[in-house]
């Protein structure tokens, strides 16, 4: 057994290698978070809305996207983009882009459960109050399905996050590319490679925990 | 769209003797080799976890469980690195390994915590007059899992299991990170040798949807093969 060092983990070291990663890794889950679950609700509502000319192509965007690895897709949007819009784009803003997209696949199913989950008469007791397709999704389906869906929707993002190491295969600056950087440059790799998975576990882990507790509440009063 | 497709890229010589078209059909052996290996290292883990979950042990119920968290908080790429760096480092034995070996353990450890997962799943939701019942004729608990439980719950979880094989090839491209010569690699590395990315991107991407295509497939044979008439899943 060879001795672990752990003298490189100083607030000096850390700040100066593993906070611009963090920091990133953090961005680009609240962004995809975000624009995901945008994105997914809108494919989801046009996989329900009984248009084959809406079904269709929602359908094939999020077979699609989940029948495929997201390394692939993280490569196709590298090398796409800047065909796309005729000059380079940063592996930053390439990872912001292909994870909205990505992640929108699978949110999009989630939202689609939580839709369906709503009880007929729901719709229905919109519809009688006269309120319009819009309206009756916006103030009376998509709250509920949204509120019932949430910790499945957290449950994603966390999966989410931890998949957000994969831009390792552009070199954008992550969390893990953080720890990586620090560990080579002071030939500590055992040591920041073993950290870099108890940063992410105690994250996820706790995440997990709040989403379990949230889920005993929402479960409760409903 | 003004792009020039230039599909003999495939037939190209890669300066090693072989064309394009035969790394490319190499690394999808690589992929689906290392998916298949993880696969039942993943069964065979996962399984054994999921039973232990749900066993009259405290002790080994805890255990179960610290081993889903574990292997399912940490990111697969993560995991791939610590099994490639941190553990030959320090466990001298494991210092000659292939990497291909180690990554089929990462690959099989980090779906086993998913797989015990969908495995206690199944069998808590089997009544509990199966296992009483079982245990009443005379059996003793790992004979009651054996012949009365597990045939059951396996049953049940086959649609996740299901998509979990599916997942698993997806999974096996972040081999790529520890130079396995998987369709990730090559599609990184012919893209770059020969510019044509794109035709490049298409060919590894119809392989993927094939094969996962292909899985699906057999899945739903052995779901239909397997099926118990009259009970949960059988309708359709």
């Amino acid at each position: 057994m060879s001795s672990l060092d752990y003298s490189i983990f100083t607030w000096e070291l850390m700040r100066g290698f593993v906070m611009t990663g963090l920091a990133f890794s953090v961005q680009l889950t609240l962004v995809a978070m975000f624009g995901g679950i945008l994105l997914g609700t809108l494919l989801a509502l046009m996989r329900l809305s009984g248009l084959k000319l809406l079904e269709l192509p929602a359908r094939i965007y999020v077979d699609g996207l989940r029948s495929i690895p997201l390394v692939m897709v993280i490569l196709w949007v590298y090398l796409l983009m800047p065909l796309i819009l005729g000059r380079p784009i940063g592996k930053e803003l390439s990872a912001f882009v292909t994870f909205t997209i990505f992640e929108a696949a699978y949110y999009s199913e989630i939202m689609r459960a939580g839709i369906q989950s709503i009880p007929r008469g729901q719709v229905q007791a919109g519809q009688a109050m006269g309120l319009t397709y819009g309206q009756n999704m916006r103030h009376v389906i998509l709250p509920q399905a949204f509120r019932n869906m949430l910790p499945v929707l957290l449950t994603q993002t966390i999966v989410l996050f931890q998949d957000t190491s994969l831009v390792y295969a552009i070199g954008a600056y992550d969390l893990l590319h953080g720890f990586e950087t620090l560990g080579k440059n002071y030939g500590r790799s055992v040591e920041t490679y073993l950290a870099a998975a108890l940063v992410y576990f105690v994250i996820c882990f706790s995440l997990s925990t709040v989403v379990k507790r949230l889920q005993r509440k929402i479960a409760i009063i409903r | 769209m003004g792009y020039q497709w230039d599909w003999q890229v495939f037939l190209q010589d890669t300066g090693g003797g072989e064309r394009y078209i035969d790394w490319m059909m190499s690394a999808w052996g690589w992929t689906v080799t290392v998916a298949a290996l993880g696969w039942v290292v993943a069964i065979v883990f996962g399984s054994l976890v999921g039973v232990i979950r749900t066993v009259p042990s405290a002790p080994l119920r805890i255990l179960g469980n610290a081993w889903v968290e574990l292997f399912r908080n940490i990111p697969l790429l993560v995991q791939i690195f610590i099994w490639y760096h941190v553990i030959p480092a320090l466990v001298p034995a494991m210092k000659g390994l292939p990497s291909f070996i180690l990554v089929v353990f990462a690959l099989g450890f980090f779906t086993s915590s998913r797989i015990a997962e969908q495995v206690r799943a199944g069998i808590q939701s089997l009544p509990r007059g199966q296992m009483q019942a079982g245990l009443a004729m005379g059996l003793t608990l790992p004979q009651a899992y054996r012949h009365v439980i597990l045939p059951m719950a396996y049953r049940i979880i086959l649609p996740p299991l299901t998509s979990e094989s599916m997942n698993i090839i997806k999974n096996s491209s972040v081999a790529f990170a520890v130079s396995i010569s998987e369709l990730i690699l090559f599609a990184m590395q012919s893209q770059e040798e020969t510019s044509r990315g794109i035709e490049i991107y298409l060919g590894v991407t119809a392989l993927y949807i094939v094969t996962a295509f292909a899985v699906n497939r057999v899945m739903a044979f052995i779901e239909k093969r397997v099926r118990v008439p009259g009970y949960v899943g059988a309708a359709k």
